[in-house]
C-alpha cells in the first residue's frame, strides 16, 4: 500500500472497470421494479391482460432498442446477452448460407467468443480469415476487401474494442461489404449508447447488443437482424418460436425493459455523458503522463471511446501494480480471461512486447465516475509505480543509460 | 386479502416472491463482473457460487453439476443439443423446445407415445431403446405443463439406463411440486426454470451428471466451467436460489385443497370434463374441457372477468390448432380446442378460485341453454 496517500471522502474501492460491467443507472433500475412485481405478466400469454401488459412493455424496450442504432423495431431479436447475439448471429448466419458459402471474414483483437465461435465454426469446415490489425489496433481496409471472396458469408468487426476502446472504422467497412455483397456483423457490445451508431448510414447487417456494458442488467442482449435485403439465420435456440422463430424461450420482461431504458437513456444523453466522460479521461492521462516518464497508451489515440484507456507502466510488473492499488477496481485485460495470467492477446496483437504487455493496466470511465475519485486514482498509480520503480534493477538501469535490449542476459 | 385479479396461470409465469424480489434488487444494486478478480468481481462471485450451492442442494445435486442458462428453453435445448449419441428418443407430450431440438439433431427422432391418461407407454419406450441402440439421448418431461400428469421416473431411468442410453428430464413443471433428488434418481440432466417457482425470468439450469461431458451451445468464456459462455446474470440466479428456500416454496397443502373444490365444483357442470385424472398429477394444475366452448373464447371471457387463465402453454397461445399433449392423448379436436388450463400458485387465495369457478360456471351454463334453445 502507498502510505502518505490521503484518502479523500469517496467511497472505496474505486469502480474503474466499466468494459467489465457498468452499475445498473437507478433510473433503468426505476423502470424496471414495476415489472419484477405488480407487473409480472409473460409477455407470450396473448390472452390475458397480465400478458398483454408484458408484452407492450417489451415491445417499448424493442423500440428504444432500435432508435439508438437506427433500426427498425421489427429488426431487434432479444436474447440472453451479446455472447449469445454474437453465437447467433456467427453460427445463425454461417449455418443458414452453408451450402453457397463457406467462408468467414473477422479481426485477432475480437471479443474471444467470436473468436472461439470462429473456431467452432472452422471445426465445421468453414474458413476463417483473421486479419491482423496495425500498431493502432486498426484493420487496414484494403486488407479486408482483399479477404472478401465470393463465398464469404459475413464479416465480423467490433465497433469498440473492450480492452483498448478504439473504433474500427464501422462505416467503411459496412460500405465495403455491401458492395461485395457479404453480411457485415459487428459485435458493439461496448459502442452501443456511446458512440454514434446508425445501421442504414453504416450499412451494418447484425449488431450484437449487450445490457449490462450500457447501465442495464445483466443477463439480458439484443441481435439487431437487417430485414431490407433481408438477413436469414438459423436459430440455435429453438422452441416456442417466440422473437419470430429466432430465439425461442420465454422473454424476460423486466430485463427487457431494462435494456430498453438504457438505450433510451444512452441516447438522450450520449452527447453530455461523452464530454464528461472525455474530461475525465483527459484528466487521468494528463496527471498520469504529467508524473510518470515511460507509460504508453495502447490503441489509437484519437479514434477510441474515451471511457477507456490501456496504459503500459515500463519497468513495472501488471500484477504488481494491481495488488499495490487494491483501492481501485480496474482490471488487466478482459474479465473473461482476467484469471489467466497470459499477456493479452489483444495487446500482442497490436506487437506490444510481452514485457510490456505484462505491465499494462485497462482503466474504465463512466457515467458515474467523479473528478475526486480519478484524482484519487491517479495519486495511488503514479505513488505504486514509483514506488515499484523504485525497487526495479532495470528501472534503475535504464536511468543510467543502460539499453536493455543490448544485453545478453546469462542463462541459468 | 383479495387480489385485484385472480392469476391462474402460474404454470406460464409465478410471481416473484418477495424474497427473490429483494435478492434481485440487492444485487442489481451492485456493480461487479464475477469472472473479474478485484473485490466487485469477488463479490459477484460469491454471490454465484452461494446460489449454485442453494440450487443444486434444492434438488439432491452437488454444486458443479449446475450450468446456469437464461431459461428453461435454453437448458433444453443445451441438453438436446450437446449430449453425447446421435439418437434421440422424446416423449409426444413434450416442450416444443425438446421437440424441434430432437428433430433437429436426429432426422430419425423417434417420439415415444402416451396413453390416454398421458402416461408415457413404457413398452413403446423398450421398444424404441432397442431400435436406436446405446448412443441415444431419451428426453421426457417430469411434469407435463398443461395437464400436471407425472411420469413414472423411475421406471423409465431403469428402462433408459437399462438399454446402455443417457436420460434427460425436463424438470420446469415438478420443481417444488415434487421432491427431485437427483443424484440419487440416476437421471443424467435436469433441466430446471426460475419463473415458473417465483424466481426471475431469464434464468434456468442445466444439472448435469458429474462425470457426463456434453458440448456447449453458447461458446467463447469460460463461465460455467466451460458450458455455456456469457456473463452471468448474477441477479437473476440470485433471485432463483432465493424464491427455492422461500418459506413459501413448495407449500402446497391449501392450494392442493382449493384444487381439488375447483375440479369437484366445475365437475358438476354440464358437459364438463377434468383431463388426466387417472393418472397422478401435480397439485395446482387443471386441464377443464367442455365440447363446445372455444378455450381461446373462454379466456378472453374470463380475462374480462377479471380472471387469467390459458388455453394450453403461453408459448403456444394464440395458436388455433388444439394442444398437442391433449391430441396425443387421444382427446378429440373438439374437446382438445375447448381445454382451459387452471394453474395455482403461492399468492391464489380461496377468492381468486371461487372467481374462477363462478365466471367458468357462467359460460358453461350459457351454452347449455344454447344448446337447449337450439334442440327444441
Amino acid at each position: 500500500m502507498v502510505e502518505n496517500t490521503k484518502k479523500p471522502n469517496i467511497k472505496t474501492p474505486v469502480y474503474l472497470d466499466y468494459q467489465a460491467t457498468t452499475p445498473v443507472d437507478p433510473r433503468v433500475l426505476d423502470e424496471m421494479l414495476p415489472y419484477f412485481t405488480e407487473k409480472f405478466g409473460n409477455p407470450h400469454s396473448r390472452s390475458h391482460s397480465f400478458g398483454w401488459e408484458a408484452e407492450e412493455a417489451v415491445e417499448t424496450a424493442r423500440a428504444q432498442v432500435a432508435h439508438v442504432i437506427g433500426a427498425d423495431e421489427k429488426e431487434i431479436v432479444f436474447t440472453s446477452g451479446a455472447t449469445e447475439s454474437n453465437n447467433l448471429a456467427l453460427k445463425g448466419v454461417a449455418q443458414f448460407y452453408k451450402d453457397r458459402k463457406d467462408h468467414v471474414v473477422t479481426v485477432v483483437t475480437e471479443h474471444k467468443c467470436v473468436l472461439d465461435t470462429c473456431r467452432h465454426l472452422e471445426q465445421e469446415g468453414f474458413r476463417v480469415t483473421y486479419l491482423p490489425v496495425a500498431k493502432n489496433g486498426l484493420i487496414d481496409l484494403d486488407q479486408l476487401r482483399d479477404a472478401i471472396t465470393d463465398r464469404t458469408a459475413i464479416v465480423s468487426v467490433m465497433g469498440v474494442n473492450n480492452e483498448i476502446g478504439v473504433i474500427q472504422p464501422l462505416k467503411e467497412i459496412g460500405a465495403i461489404c455491401r458492395q461485395r455483397g457479404t453480411f457485415f456483423h459487428t459485435d458493439c457490445a461496448q459502442a452501443v449508447g456511446k458512440i454514434p451508431l446508425d445501421v442504414e448510414e453504416m450499412n451494418i447487417d447484425l449488431m450484437s447488443i449487450s445490457g449490462h456494458k450500457l447501465y442495464g442488467p445483466k443477463g439480458i442482449g439484443a441481435l439487431y437482424v437487417r430485414r431490407k435485403p433481408r438477413v436469414r439465420l438459423r436459430a440455435m435456440i429453438d422452441g416456442g418460436g417466440q422473437e419470430r422463430g429466432m430465439r425461442s424461450g420465454t422473454l424476460p420482461t423486466p430485463l427487457c425493459v431494462g435494456l430498453g431504458s438504457a438505450c433510451a437513456i444512452a441516447e438522450k444523453y450520449m452527447g453530455t455523458d461523452n464530454e464528461r466522460i472525455r474530461r475525465l479521461s483527459d484528466r487521468f492521462y494528463d496527471g498520469i503522463t504529467a508524473t510518470l516518464p515511460e507509460v504508453f497508451l495502447n490503441g489509437d489515440r484519437a479514434q477510441r471511446y474515451p471511457g477507456n484507456l490501456n496504459l503500459s507502466f515500463a519497468y513495472v510488473e501488471g500484477e504488481s501494480l494491481l495488488m499495490g492499488i487494491k483501492d481501485l477496481a480496474v482490471s488487466s485485460g478482459s474479465a473473461c480471461t482476467s484469471a489467466s495470467l497470459e499477456p493479452s492477446y489483444v495487446l500482442r496483437a497490436l506487437g506490444v512486447d510481452e514485457e510490456l504487455a505484462h505491465t499494462s493496466i485497462r482503466i474504465g470511465f463512466g457515467r458515474f465516475t467523479t473528478e475526486a475519485e480519478i484524482d484519487y486514482a491517479v495519486e495511488l498509480i503514479a505513488g505504486q509505480v514509483k514506488k515499484l520503480r523504485a525497487m526495479s534493477p532495470l528501472w534503475e538501469m535504464v536511468q543510467e543509460g543502460i539499453d536493455l535490449k543490448s544485453i545478453n542476459w546469462a542463462e541459468h | 386479502m383479495t387480489n385485484l385479479r385472480a392469476y391462474l396461470d402460474y404454470n406460464a409465469s409465478a410471481p416473484l416472491l418477495p424474497e427473490a424480489a429483494s435478492a434481485v434488487l440487492q444485487v442489481l444494486e451492485n456493480a461487479g463482473n464475477p469472472s473479474s478478480v478485484h473485490r466487485e468481481g469477488i463479490k459477484a462471485r460469491r454471490i454465484l457460487d452461494h446460489a449454485r450451492e442453494v440450487v443444486a442442494k434444492s434438488v439432491g445435486a452437488q454444486g458443479d453439476s449446475v450450468v446456469f442458462t437464461s431459461g428453461g428453453t435454453e437448458a433444453n435445448v443445451l441438453a438436446l443439443v450437446g449430449a453425447p449419441g446421435a439418437r434421440r428418443i422424446v416423449s409426444a407430450v413434450e416442450h416444443p423446445s425438446v421437440l424441434k431440438t430432437a428433430a433437429e439433431v436426429d432426422p430419425h427422432m423417434l417420439t415415444a407415445p402416451v396413453d390416454g391418461t398421458g402416461m408415457l407407454d413404457l413398452d413403446v419406450l423398450a421398444g424404441y431403446l432397442r431400435q436406436a441402440g446405446p448412443s441415444t439421448l431419451v428426453s421426457i418431461q417430469w411434469v407435463n405443463n398443461e395437464t400436471g400428469v407425472i411420469q413414472s421416473m423411475a421406471e423409465i431411468v431403469a428402462a433408459v439406463h437399462g438399454a446402455g442410453a443417457i436420460l434427460h428430464v425436463d424438470a420446469v413443471q415438478a420443481l417444488g411440486k415434487l421432491q427431485i433428488s437427483f443424484h440419487e434418481s440416476g437421471i443424467d440432466l435436469l433441466t430446471l426454470s426460475a419463473h415458473k417457482v417465483g424466481g426471475p425470468t431469464g434464468v434456468g439450469a442445466l444439472i448435469v451428471r458429474p462425470g457426463l461431458s456434453i458440448a456447449p451451445l453458447l461458446t467463447g468464456g469460460l463461465q460455467e466451467r466451460g458450458l455455456r459462455a456469457g456473463t452471468e446474470n448474477v441477479a437473476g440466479i440470485a433471485g432463483f436460489a432465493a424464491a427455492l428456500i422461500s418459506p413459501r416454496f413448495g407449500v402446497w397443502a391449501q392450494i392442493g385443497a382449493w384444487r381439488d373444490d375447483l375440479e369437484r365444483r366445475v365437475r358438476a357442470l354440464p358437459g364438463v370434463q377434468v383431463m388426466g385424472t387417472s393418472a397422478p398429477r401435480v397439485v395446482n394444475t387443471s386441464c377443464i374441457a367442455c365440447d363446445g366452448l372455444d378455450g381461446a373464447t373462454q379466456v378472453a371471457a374470463l380475462d374480462l372477468d377479471g380472471v387469467a387463465i390459458s388455453a394450453g402453454a403461453a408459448c403456444s397461445s394464440g395458436k388455433v390448432e388444439p394442444s398437442h399433449v391433449l391430441s396425443a392423448m387421444g382427446v378429440a379436436p373438439e374437446r382438445a380446442r375447448s381445454a382451459i388450463r387452471v394453474s395455482l400458485g403461492w399468492q391464489n387465495t380461496k377468492n381468486d378460485v371461487d372467481r374462477f369457478v363462478d365466471a367458468y360456471g357462467v359460460l358453461v351454463r350459457r351454452l347449455a341453454r344454447r344448446l337447449t334453445v337450439n334442440a327444441a
